[in-house]
């Protein structure tokens, strides 16, 4: 994979770091030549840092990397020569599907790339249509046999194709092939005015709308140097932790399901029900979106809306408990769970995979934690992590966030004070920033720089691009009939893939 | 697991009360199927579910409508895994250029007679996505449309009496 380099001619970002200072959103920007890029890669290769995002901007490619022992996160990067730049994927392979996209999109030139291959461009845009069948790895052996699955699935979910290759039940290879909702939301933001880059933020992945939203308004807000009231920044995590108990509790019963554990899912979809219809009558919005805006946030919360809240936080804890006691009561459901779709440590910490996919298998990463954003710097909660790295440690890691989920919401419900929800826009136009928020698959991961006031360039990592990746793996000796498990496990977004 | 069965026997239903057909549906389903001659199937729809290019939030409140607060299924509204099943094509998303294939696909899969709705901004008027050159358009400009169910998403409660509309009509 290193081509064969000595180990240790990596660079360290602790290294480069020294003596740079980070702007208000925490990130170190600095330009690099091509050799500092390539040897920045090495490191990530090297396990020094985490590879955070890579896109191009113009003619320039941007890599945000993370060092999480020494907190540290930066911004390089480096000019082209005409689109022309060397691989990061070559070095360090995380990067892979990041570049295939880049190079779809934007039309720039990785050299070295391991996997030429497109990746969102299936053939099919106006002035770039071909019929050229995609190129799938080619499988060889006895007895193996293809089943092709997608892009139209048999339930109510995103559209994208999996191609198995399978030894009687057993899955020899997956090979994921997505890009089919692919909207083009990046060309939309360029240009965008900053409320429509919030709006369309806000439709990046459905189901991480608040997060999206709020690492919008983050990078926004630090491009800008704007400073969003802390009453609208105690509603913003209130927000974000309402998504993330709807989510966690709605995938709990949704795997159960998979295992034909009807009672569980029936009870955990009446849960979700109830924190989505408390999110509308205290937001006016079920899901929240364009709950959060740069500058603070759209609505207030009623003191009658803290009440409801109160309440929920109680039915909560007790089907939290109802669902964890039946799921430890019920050795044929865990027979489906416990010691299916392994994820290593190893993999997971190559891939830097964040959310329960990461934590299920060792990764303490938790950018609340991590790298700490108001207001969990200022709350008290704790990081959940397993070792399984199979479905039941996913699950089991996401019934805890649960639990840390209404903690922390007690204590930010106790924390309001009466205040502004919103600060006015600051005179400065130009300017750019980032934002890290974890959703509650991942840390998903947007910058911005705007220009005379409008958006020039968007970028938005959504945390699927590094668990995608890892699903391949974990089916992989694994029967068929064990992938919806796995991968109702992961739940990777495809939209947010996309984009 | 006895004890979580026993509970749920005795706390009483959650499933709320039918509510009505959403009388805008209600009317424009009526002009729809009296175009195109009424066909009777029962007082039942299976329903195929398509997100052609969707962000996913019409997804999540559509998978709402099959909880049993809303309960779909007792008014004979059922998702089916197949298009070769169904009677209906609830469609959500601006069709992308990468789903247009699929989508089309899946609409030849369908016996006739089929019903197509077009469900959330996105389906009707490409929603926030209007202009992006990797979209194709809102579905009426790829198939036939019955129905429209706006919404960014659409509530559940939305969406049940939207498809009841439908049901009462073709009935």
């Amino acid at each position: 994979m290193r081509d064969g380099r000595e180990a240790g001619e990596g660079l360290a970002l602790r290294d480069l770091a020294a003596g740079r200072t980070a702007g208000a959103d925490g990130y170190i920007r600095c330009p690099v030549d091509a050799t500092t890029w390539s040897r920045l890669c090495d490191g990530c290769a090297g396990g020094q840092q985490d590879l955070q995002a890579l896109w191009a901007d113009g003619g320039t490619m941007c890599l945000a990397l993370g060092d999480r022992e020494y907190a540290l996160r930066a911004i390089v990067s480096l000019a082209t020569d005409a689109g022309r730049y060397p691989s990061v994927a070559s070095r360090h392979r995380p990067a892979l599907r990041l570049e295939r996209a880049m190079r779809d999109l934007y039309g720039v030139e990785p050299v070295g790339l391991p996997d030429p291959r497109p990746w969102l461009d299936h053939g099919r845009w106006p002035g770039r249509q071909g019929d050229a069948p995609y190129p799938f790895l080619p499988v060889e052996g006895e007895g193996l046999h293809q089943i092709p699955v997608g892009p139209v699935h048999a339930g109510i979910i995103e559209p994208g194709h999996f191609r198995f290759t399978a030894n009687g039940e057993t899955v020899v290879r997956l090979e994921e092939r997505l890009g089919y909702v692919h909207k083009g939301v990046e060309g939309l933001m360029a240009g965008a005015s900053i409320e429509n880059g919030a709006r369309l933020a806000g439709r990046i992945s459905g189901d991480s709308t608040v997060a999206y939203a709020w690492a919008f308004a983050r990078a926004v807000e630090a491009a800008l140097g704007w400073t969003p009231p802390a009453r609208a920044v105690l509603l913003r995590a209130v927000m974000a932790e309402l998504e993330r108990v709807a989510h966690h509790i709605g995938d709990v019963g949704a795997i159960c399901n998979d295992a034909s554990v009807v009672a569980i899912h029936a009870s955990c979809a009446v849960q979700r029900e109830d924190v989505l219809a408390v999110a509308g009558a205290c937001f006016g919005h079920r899901l929240m979106m364009d709950c959060i805006v740069p500058g603070g946030v759209a609505v207030d919360l009623s003191p009658d809306g803290v009440g409801r809240i109160r309440g929920l936080l109680a039915r909560l804890e007790a089907t939290r408990s109802d669902v964890l006691r039946v799921y430890d009561s019920m050795p044929s459901l865990q027979d489906r769970t416990v010691t299916t779709g392994i994820v290593s440590p190893a993999l997971v910490r190559q891939y830097a995979a964040g959310g329960f996919v990461g934590r299920a298998s060792g990764r303490a990463f938790d950018a609340r934690k991590s790298f700490a954003y108001a207001p969990y710097d200022q709350v008290d909660f704790a990081l959940k992590v397993r070792s399984g790295g199979d479905v039941d440690a996913r699950l089991l890691v996401r019934l805890d966030e649960i639990g840390e989920s209404l903690a922390i919401l007690a204590q930010l419900l106790g924390r309001l004070a009466p205040g502004a929800i919103r600060s006015d826009r600051p005179a400065v136009s130009s300017g750019e920033g980032a934002g890290l928020i974890e959703a509650f698959r991942g840390d998903v991961f947007v910058d911005v720089r705007v220009l005379d006031g409008r958006l020039a360039r968007v970028h938005a990592r959504d945390a699927s691009w590094f668990q995608w990746p890892l699903l391949e793996a974990a089916i992989e000796g694994n029967i068929v009939a064990d992938f919806p498990l796995c991968n109702k496990s992961f739940n990777c977004s495809y939209s947010g893939h996309d984009l | 697991m006895r004890t979580f069965l026993l509970d749920a026997l005795t706390k009483g239903k959650a499933t709320i009360p039918a509510p009505g057909p959403d009388a805008a549906a209600l009317a424009e389903a009526a002009r729809a199927l009296g175009e195109r001659g009424r066909q009777r199937l029962g007082r039942s729809l299976a329903i195929r579910e398509i997100d052609a290019g969707s962000c996913n939030g019409c997804e999540l409140e559509i998978h709402a409508v099959n909880n049993p607060i809303y309960d779909a299924e007792r008014f004979g509204l059922r998702f089916v895994a197949s298009p070769r099943h169904a009677d209906v094509l609830l469609v959500t998303g601006p069709v992308t250029w990468n789903m247009r294939e699929a989508l089309l696909r899946t609409y030849h899969a369908t016996p006739e007679p089929r019903w197509v709705v077009a469900l959330g901004d996105c389906a009707v008027d490409c929603g926030v996505f209007a202009g992006s050159p990797a979209v194709v358009g809102p579905l009426a400009d790829i198939l036939p449309v019955d129905l429209h169910v706006p919404g960014c998403p659409p509530a559940p409660l939305a969406i049940v009496k939207a498809l009841l509309a439908l049901m009462e009509v073709q009935a």
